[in-house]
């Protein structure tokens, strides 16, 4: 089997697939996404996946909150008081107050309650309930104004920390490339969901009414779809073309293009994520074009495979385990009778 | 959003710091409304109880593999039962835990060196029946006669061989939860399973000092001092390598729980010395040991879910790591 880390241009093939089969993902380009959700429609209804509980979390327009497993593509929506390159939003002078996410949102992240690592699976258990107070910058009107939106979904890593430590197979890598759940395999034991790196997969919880409750669940790539030589349900749904779907290769090259194309125009702050087969995961599967820091959208700026760390962890826990067993013998040994 | 990582621009979830210091000096980072990138583990109560059982299970082994070649009987009596409960309550938690408890066996399917829970499950199924066999050599009088013959010849190479697993039972589940991308977990993995080890020590050091007789007990009362020892010294190295993923041990209800985890495990150290004289004193310092293990584990199992659940523990050291990088 293969590398813990680093590139790996044959990740089908070296889990004992056909070598001629590419490999397939997304690019996300969130410089043109609208923020219509018809990716989030289209997932939902395609792969039958239930309800994660009706909230407004006041949170500009995203009342999904996070990815879980119950939601397998998640728009993030991000107001700020910044200008999107060289546009002018037209506030210039006016007296509109400051950007929506730093007062609104503010006193709305506080005012949500429960458990937040819930968002995406079962959030019917959280209420949001304002605080009464906004606060302000003081300025009483901005000067500029932009509204970035991005559509998140899992990122079929190169180096999958959920599959690598799924205990029982469920999780595995199929002929395109992409990390898939075996509902009928998987017992719920929720390793992988601490294991990955960007929050995606969950275990589903809600009773046992709701389809494969207990067990993990993210997106499948369309795993359906894509043994039928069809598109996933969510670049089919998406209106500009922001999420493409296509063979990895192509896609990355895509990608470049569209970031140098983007700094030509202007758009200095255009950067490409995921992109990259040195970076912690081996590059992802699904890949995207940000136009701020990745954390702005919940996303982690420097992810790492934790199994990168695997033989240093094991060694570690060896070391510990000799201790132990010299220890025993010494307290048997050494000591007198007594 | 852009916030300070300090507690005090924090809200409700801070109040339990009452004017604590933080561990490292403030970074701001940015968040998306201030919501987890993480998912914190969906396990309850079952897998720190897990965690401990092991750990008991393990040590207690050991001891009655001990006991059984330098004949102190009720030394070995207690560390045959001990295991054999333990590590049978161990297996229930996993269990219960599980979204599919039906579908335990699945984790026998196949064997991942690179899952910890897989290679677990191997040392616990190598493990279980060794303890079994070795805790029926204590009942074997229940047993008819050609079984108890049996017994008889296979308890002690049984029990042997499960204290040659019990430093794997001992120290695997430290690999387990090191292997994740929560903070609090990962980045403690250097000492990790040091502490558990130490821990697993004081635990059954302890039930060996709850149940078996002074004159016997010697090994015991070493193991859990040796063991307190191991797990403070490891404590203590590991607390200053996770960086600002520490804070969660020291804060909130981890924070509660790791305090009394070193106050019950140097409290219970000391007892060791009385207990040499009192069948009291033994039993006392005991519990009070088993139970300064349960607080270790609990202690850190809180902690890496506190550490999941803010994007704090996340961001600030991810940007620090680009930021060498970049130097």
């Amino acid at each position: 089997m293969g590398e813990l880390t680093g590139p790996q241009p044959h990740v089908a093939a070296d889990a004992g697939w056909d070598p001629e089969q590419p490999r397939m993902g997304f690019f996300t380009d969130t410089s043109v996404c609208i923020g219509c959700k018809a990716c989030e429609v289209a997932c939902k209804e395609w792969n039958g996946v239930p309800d994660d509980g009706f909230n407004l979390l006041g949170s500009s327009y995203d009342n999904t909150g996070a990815l879980g497993a119950s939601t397998w593509r998640h728009v993030a929506f991000i107001e700020q008081p910044k200008r999107l390159s060289g546009q002018d939003a037209g506030y210039r002078q006016l007296r509109t107050g400051p950007a929506g996410s730093d007062t609104a949102n503010v006193a709305s992240g506080e005012a949500l309650s429960g458990d937040r690592s819930k968002l995406g699976t079962e959030t019917s258990q959280l209420t949001l309930e304002p605080t009464g107070t906004l606060p302000t910058d003081g300025s009483g009107s901005r000067q500029d104004f932009r509204w970035l939106m991005e559509s998140d979904v899992c990122k079929h890593c190169t180096h999958a920390a959920c599959l690598d430590v799924c205990p029982t197979g469920s999780l595995f890598r199929t002929e395109f490339g992409t990390v898939v759940v075996q509902d009928d395999i998987c017992n719920g034991c929720g390793y992988c969901v601490p294991a990955c790196p960007f929050g995606v997969i969950d275990r589903r919880e809600g009773g046992k009414a709701v389809k494969n409750n207990g067990l993990a669940q993210k997106c499948t790539l369309c795993y359906d779809r894509l043994g039928e030589g069809m598109m996933p349900a969510c670049a089919q749904a998406c209106p500009t073309e922001s999420i493409q779907f296509g063979d990895i290769d192509e896609l990355r090259a895509r990608a470049a293009a569209r970031q140098e194309a983007l700094h030509a125009a202007g758009n200095t702050e255009a950067r490409l994520y995921l992109d990259d087969p040195n970076d912690g995961i081996g590059g992802g599967g699904a890949m995207f074009l940000l136009l701020d820091e990745p954390e702005v959208y919940g996303l982690p700026p420097d992810p790492v495979v934790t199994t990168r760390d695997l033989p240093d962890i094991w060694r570690r826990t060896a070391m510990a385990a000799a201790t132990a067993l010299a220890g025993a013998v010494a307290i048997f040994i050494g000591g007198r009778r007594s | 959003m852009t916030r300070p990582a300090t507690p005090a621009a924090r809200h409700t979830r801070r109040k339990g710091r009452r004017g604590e210091q933080p561990m490292v000096p403030d970074a701001e980072f940015t968040s998306y409304y201030d919501r987890p990138i993480l998912k914190a583990s969906p396990w309850t109560a079952d897998i720190p109880a897990y965690l401990f059982a092991g750990g008991l299970a393990g040590g207690s082994a050991l001891l009655g593999a001990g006991a059984d070649l330098t004949d102190r009987p009720a030394l070995r009596r207690a560390g045959r039962f001990g295991a054999l409960g333990a590590i049978t309550a161990s297996m229930y938690f996993l269990i219960h835990d599980l979204g599919r408890p039906s579908r335990f066996v699945n984790m026998l399917r196949v064997a991942k060196p690179t899952s910890p829970m897989s290679i677990g499950t191997w040392i616990l199924s190598a493990f279980g029946p060794m303890a079994g066999i070795a805790a029926a050599g204590e009942l074997k009088w229940l047993l008819p006669k050609p079984l108890r013959r049996l017994v008889g010849v296979t308890e002690r190479p049984a029990g042997l061989a499960a204290a040659v697993v019990a430093p794997a039972v001992m120290s695997y589940t430290a690999a387990l939860i090191a292997d994740t991308a929560t903070p609090s977990w990962h980045e403690a993995y250097r000492e990790l399973p040091f502490v558990f080890v130490g821990s697993a020590c004081v635990a059954s050091g302890g039930l060996g000092m709850l149940a078996s007789p002074v004159d016997q007990a010697g090994p015991a009362r070493r193991m859990a001092l040796a063991g307190a020892a191991l797990e403070l010294a490891a404590e203590h190295q590991m607390e200053q390598s996770m960086g600002i993923t520490s804070e969660p041990l020291h804060q909130g209800k981890p924070g509660m729980l790791l305090r009394a985890s070193k106050a019950l495990t140097i409290g219970g150290a000391a007892g060791t010395l009385l207990a040499r004289r009192s069948r009291i004193a033994g039993m006392v310092s005991g519990a009070t040991l088993l139970s300064a293990s349960a607080c270790t584990r609990f202690a850190i199992f809180h902690a890496g879910q506190e550490s999941a659940r803010d994007p704090k523990y996340t961001v600030v050291p991810q940007r620090e790591r680009l930021a060498q990088r970049a130097r």
